[in-house]
């Protein structure tokens, strides 16, 4: 069981105010990128968050390029999991492979707002969040473990016994 | 129980199970993958895995098609790396340049056949819905894990139904429609579902025209699209195939998120104006807006019925703009040679250019000045898409283009063919 804080956001978050497609070429270091994320969404949030704490929101979350960028710049920021009603589709791609737990829940961004806390149950696939339990979709034992080992190219190093990157 | 979608039954086979649903992730293991100009950037991601080879390089495709031939010293260095990296893992399916574009060249080579399943470090890999098989497009680290390891994860999509009835009256295509699905239902309409078509549209369509659905359908947020496949999609692969095929259909009590229908017999030509396919409007509403380059091609529509519709139009006629034409592959290009309708563009005036994806992503072969309004025959029209931030770009039919190109402006194809009776 694990305690995470929580930035509430709503409907058809895309991935130019997640991280703006003006700096996809121009910063390179994780401080750099987690610096701007959510840049154009909410500029409380790259100075407030915390190391563990994650996101709700609606549906769509993630809508637009394929950029990784928009995933990374949220795993460097130290955010576990990401929940939402529903993400885009290359999105939810982005996140298992880069290493970031993505949960579709569709109702809790309307039970909690931003700055309260939720406890989310692993073992038992269960978010307790308002007094209520929300139902964790499970996921295939391959993609868990690509999600546990960090993404799908560590994953595959240290399948191929190459620690280093 | 409810019956099952056509995604949830190709990607319970592609993961060797007998039933899957939609939100279930699975691990499938394609029965083709392939990728293009890309690949020499996807091997370097592969050298990071430190796996030793690729696994099944008898089922990896490789083709030459985005900027060929090579118009700068890099390209040409990233294509030598490509060769190199073919013939050190065996390969088996390479495509040199001038051959065409992926999506056509593995449909004529029928490398995916109904009922399989095709990943591709392409979006517009939905194309194979026309053949009837699961076409999806990945990312490049998840080629890179695939040639390393044979299988890839997936959620099984939610699919979402969309029935076209009726004819399309004459001058009218496929492309129009699949643009009015667009402007009614926008580019997220279909994020992250399967989009299955259905109706008595699909069996009036020529085989030439059927990729235009499914491969629109990568501007749609879909992650693959299906056509039910035919006899006539069946006698087209019967000459081509080299291995067995159990083609795949949907179940009658399936369950969809979504379901659309369009009637396209009363259908106009239709345009997307710039910057997105989805500002979509009647042809009719921006009939005389100038145009300083009209291109015929692509994945989308560069096939042979598509030079020959444009040769219906440009008949006895000169262009007043610029007219490219890059035929979608090889055999297009021999196709259109051998029955005149490359004599009639290049009669009407057209440059004609290797087979590829020529401008449509700004590489090369018809690059508008910021000045230039271009009305083009492909699928995207983000802004910058064709190597010019402010250039406009029209997305329309083969007629339209072809009819714009004669007139210098957009331009109502019926006016151009043969038997048309003005009002």
């Amino acid at each position: 069981m694990t305690v995470h804080r929580v930035w509430v956001y709503g409907d058809n978050v895309n991935t130019d105010v997640i991280f703006p497609g003006k700096y996809t070429y121009t910063l390179k270091t994780p401080e750099e990128i987690a610096a701007h994320a959510l840049e154009d969404l909410d500029p409380a949030f790259a100075s407030g968050v915390r190391p563990g704490d994650v996101i709700v929101a609606g549906r769509n979350w993630g809508s637009g390029s394929s950029r990784e960028q928009a995933v990374t710049t949220l795993k460097y920021a130290g955010v576990p999991v990401i929940i939402a009603a529903s993400f885009g589709g290359l999105y939810f791609r982005n996140c298992i492979n880069q290493g970031i737990w993505p949960v579709v829940c569709p109702d809790l961004s309307q039970w909690v707002q931003t700055g309260e806390t939720i406890e989310i149950n692993r073992q038992a696939e269960q978010i307790l969040a308002a007094g209520r339990v929300f139902a964790i979709p499970s996921l295939s034992p391959s993609v868990q473990a690509i999600l546990e080992g960090g993404g799908l190219l560590p994953m595959l190093q240290r399948r191929f016994g190459k620690v280093d990157t | 129980m409810n019956g099952y979608t056509f995604a949830e039954k190709a990607l319970a086979r592609a993961a060797g199970l007998s039933a899957a649903r939609a939100g279930d992730i699975l691990d499938v293991q394609p029965d083709l993958i392939f990728s293009h100009d890309n690949s020499a950037a996807i091997r370097r991601i592969f050298e990071q895995t430190g796996a030793p080879a690729v696994v099944r390089p008898e089922r990896i495709a490789i083709t030459l098609d985005h900027a060929v031939p090579a118009p700068t010293t890099q390209h040409a260095q990233n294509h030598a790396e490509i060769r190199r990296w073919v013939q050190e893992q065996h390969i088996r399916h390479f495509f040199e340049v001038g051959r065409g574009i992926c999506h056509q060249v593995i449909s004529e080579e029928a490398l995916v056949l109904p009922g399989e399943t095709i990943l591709g470090a392409d979006s517009h890999s939905t194309h194979y819905g026309w053949l009837g098989a699961f076409g999806m497009g990945i990312g490049r680290t998840e080629m890179a894990a695939l040639w390393a390891v044979g299988e890839l994860w997936l959620r099984v999509p939610e699919s979402m139904k969309i029935t076209l009835n009726g004819k399309l009256q004459r001058g009218v295509t496929i492309k129009d429609a699949s643009l009015r699905i667009l402007g009614d239902l926008g580019v997220a309409g279909g994020q992250y579902r399967a989009v299955e078509f259905a109706g008595d549209t699909l069996s009036t369509l020529a085989l030439d025209e059927r990729p235009v659905l499914p491969n629109m359908m990568a501007e749609f947020g879909a992650m693959s699209a299906y056509l039910p496949p035919d006899q006539a999609v069946f006698d087209y692969l019967e000459p081509r195939r080299t291995r067995a095929y159990t083609p795949l259909y949907p179940d009658h009590d399936a369950i969809y998120a979504e379901e659309y229908t369009l009637d396209v017999s009363n259908l106009e030509p239709q345009i997307a104006l710039p910057h997105q396919p989805d500002n979509v409007v009647p042809l009719s509403e921006v009939i005389g807006q100038p145009v300083q380059q009209a291109f015929l091609g692509t994945c989308t529509n560069g096939r042979f019925e598509d030079l020959q519709a444009a040769a219906e139009v440009l008949r006895g006629h000169r262009v007043r703009c610029r007219l490219v034409v890059i035929p979608a592959s090889s055999q297009v290009f021999l196709q259109a040679v051998q029955s005149g309708v490359l004599a009639a563009l290049v009669e009407a005036g057209a440059a004609v250019g290797t087979p590829g994806c020529g401008p449509c992503m700004g590489n090369h072969m018809g690059i508008p000045s910021p000045d230039e309004a271009t009305v083009s025959s492909a699928n995207r029209n983000f802004r910058g898409r064709m190597g010019t931030p402010d250039a406009p770009v029209y997305l329309a039919s083969p007629y339209v283009v072809a009819a714009s190109a004669i007139c210098g402006h957009l331009a109502d194809p019926r006016e151009f063919l043969p038997g048309h009776n003005p009002l």
